[in-house]
């Protein structure tokens, strides 16, 4: 009997089923689980309640990101500083104490490592190719830039996860979406995955698994494909991977958690076997040339809203389907933009350089390329760096690229997620406009009545120079 | 969790679409560690206009939510599903649910009915002025002008929903599947079976 070809997603399942159910319903194994201090008090709550214990301490990291302060974190005596926040010091001192508590082990949120927990797994080895991994936060999607299965999950799950180091589901459908070619200069790996969403839409990949396929993930780096995979979610899709190469395996060795000696053999004798076999059928397809895509911004209240930079904001009556018009005049008017408007005409007020979607050192090295030698405008009055780990921080300062981002007037933070999700105090004003290199341009997510242009380090930098969207090609 | 064979009652008919978890209940509010109290929260931008439909005499407390397309897209934040919960509602009808939330809602023994387009429609135009009944034992959704809209229901998850199973204490009487499991992979692929002390 010949083995039926399959993708690169259903062999990390088929590796990971402890028991299949009549109805389909698998319980899947899970490898790593990453917590945090926001999604897990109450999963933690109710372990404690039923007098349960955490299966696999060993596969799972704590790491505080999201409330922190991007402000340094203790003083110059060495004692901390409390967060301003009640709630967001309580959800903090939560994971101190219930880490310690179920064994657990917990990065600090003073510590070198400490980090986004995006930037933090791939970054320490916790996260592997082939690997199964859950975190309670849906741009877990990330780790699959390392063709690993990674997914958000909600705080029950995560709770599932802690006592069973198990989650019940449903295989997804598998979805391609192939984009081939070079990419012009000047045009990123957020440049293409905004552009993907811009295609597929927020529901493109509802009930899929994206693997992206096609020369030009193969050419980009470990981080870019972070970059992309971190942002599947935005397209709808739980996950989405870039099968594991050479670059991986590269990026992945000699990282603190990584295998050594025969485990790192095996490992990498399993992970070669992992790309999808010649053949194999995905559900759905979409197939992309890399040169149609440019550097891109979103105009709207969904990642899906995106236009080059060369381009105007849309009129809501171009749009076919009536609800889809009826969604983008109000995008526009929460935005307070108006239709035919060159997106390079539209001045914002702050940029942020960060989140798990743009924070690892090739991204500040991008902005850092477009700043220095260069001043932000005076029309911008907030311009924030935020790296995604302490690591990442002191990497580029070792490059000297926090002396380019003083320099050009932008300030350089402690690492956390910062001004993506206005649940710490960097927040965007309302009415105010934002360049932003994170995720979600939703309403109110960088702040109540705050506007968000997602666009990629390079361009949020050329942002903060000019005070517009600015095509960075032409800086 | 409480059972579910059947929620009858006044449906909110809001029918937006692409409705994210950032609207269903804002970052702010998730910085509870307690599950209790985020009715108060949910879907506060809308609430700021004071004819909203949430806080509308006829709707307050009604059991069943009406949306449009791709209903709960976004964060994955279980917060969403217990903020319905606390504003009572039992059970959500779209077209569709984006994955992540119609897991979390399922955990919080909220029942999410998928129906078409032009039935949801139908349902948005009755909840207006009667209320909608859903039978999840027969998988259909009824109004009193017999209408008779029937709809897929994962097994697992009805079975679930009906008895008001706890799927954690389900999972951990597996315990021996899961043992036989991580010895299988520990001598199989190793690397995953534990990441080296850092």
């Amino acid at each position: 009997m010949t083995e039926k070809a399959r993708t690169l997603y259903e062999k990390i399942w088929d590796a990971h089923v402890v028991e299949r159910r009549d109805d389909g319903t698998c319980l899947i194994y899970i490898d790593r689980h990453l917590v945090h201090e926001v999604t897990s008090p109450q999963a933690f709550e109710a372990l404690r309640v039923s007098g349960r214990k955490v299966r696999r301490p060993d596969l799972t990291l704590a790491v505080p990101d999201h409330n922190l302060p991007t402000t340094p974190r203790r003083d110059a005596a060495g004692n901390r500083v409390p967060i301003a926040d009640p709630q967001g010091a309580q959800q903090l001192e939560a994971l101190e104490r219930n880490a310690p508590e179920f064994g657990v082990h917990l990065i600090g949120d003073a510590d070198l490592e400490q980090g986004i927990v995006h930037v933090v797994g791939p970054e320490q080895g916790f996260s592997l190719p082939g690997a199964t991994i859950v975190c309670g936060d849906s741009h877990t999607a990330a780790h699959g830039g390392l063709g690993a299965l990674a997914f958000g999950i909600g705080t029950s799950e995560v709770e599932h996860v802690l006592a069973t180091q198990t989650l019940l589901l449903k295989q997804s459908k598998t979805m391609e979406v192939r984009v081939e070619g070079k990419l012009a200069a000047g045009v990123t790996p957020k440049d293409v995955v905004l552009h993907v969403i811009g295609v597929i839409g927020t529901a493109g990949g509802t009930g899929h698994v994206i693997e992206f396929c096609g020369s030009t993930f193969e050419d980009m780096s470990v981080e870019g494909r972070i970059t992309v995979c971190n942002m599947a979610i935005e397209g709808g899709a739980r996950a989405g991977l870039v099968a594991p190469d050479e670059k991986t395996f590269a990026y992945v060795k000699g990282r603190p958690m990584s295998p050594t000696g025969d485990d790192w053999d095996k490992a990498l004798a399993w992970w070669k076997t992992l790309p999808t076999d010649p053949g194999a059928k995905f559900d759905k397809s979409v197939h992309i040339d890399a040169a149609d895509i440019q550097p891109t911004v979103t105009w709207g209240t969904s990642p899906e809203d995106t236009v080059a930079i060369g381009g105007v904001v849309p009129n809501p009556a171009s749009f076919a389907d009536p609800s889809k018009q009826k969604a983008a005049q109000a995008s526009l008017d929460y935005m307070g933009l108006t239709p035919g408007m060159k997106m390079s005409d539209i001045a914002v007020e702050n940029v942020f350089i960060g989140s798990c979607t743009n924070s690892r050192i090739e991204d500040l090295r991008a902005a850092a390329d477009v700043l220095r030698g260069r001043k932000k405008a005076d029309g911008v009055k907030w311009a924030i760096v935020v790296p995604g780990s302490g690591l990442v921080k002191r990497q580029a300062e070792e490059e000297g690229l926090d002396k380019v981002f003083t320099d050009a007037g932008l300030e350089w933070r402690e690492p956390g997620c910062s001004a993506c999700l206005a649940m710490n105090p960097d927040k965007v004003p309302a009415d105010e406009r934002c360049a932003s290199t994170s995720n979600r341009n939703f309403v109110g997510r960088q702040g109540p009545g705050a506007r968000t242009h997602l666009l990629s380090p390079a361009m949020a930098a050329a942002a903060a120079v000019t005070g517009h969207l600015t095509d960075v090609r032409e800086l | 969790m409480e059972p579910i064979r059947e929620i009858e009652g006044r449906a909110i008919p809001y029918g937006a679409k692409n409705i994210d978890t950032d609207v269903i209940i804002p970052a702010h509010w998730l910085k509870t560690i307690t599950r209790e109290g985020l009715g108060k929260g949910a879907f506060e931008t809308v609430r700021q206009d004071p004819d909203n439909i949430f806080d509308s005499e006829r709707y307050k407390g009604a059991p069943i939510l009406i949306a449009g397309d791709n209903f709960g897209c976004g964060s994955s934040r279980e917060h969403a599903a217990w903020a319905l919960l606390d504003m009572g509602v039992k059970a959500v009808i779209a077209p569709s649910f984006s994955d992540i939330f119609s897991g979390n809602a399922f955990k919080n023994g909220i029942l999410t009915v998928v129906l078409p387009q032009d039935k949801v429609d139908r349902l948005l135009e009755v909840a207006a002025e009667e209320d909608i009944s859903i039978d999840l034992e027969n998988q259909t959704v009824t109004t009193p002008f017999q209408d008779r809209f029937e709809f897929e229901v994962d097994p697992f998850r009805k079975h679930c929903l009906i008895e008001g199973l706890d799927e954690v204490g389900l999972t951990m009487t597996r315990g021996d599947a899961i043992s036989a499991y991580e010895a299988k992979t520990a001598s199989a692929l190793p690397f995953l079976s534990g990441p080296r002390a850092a």
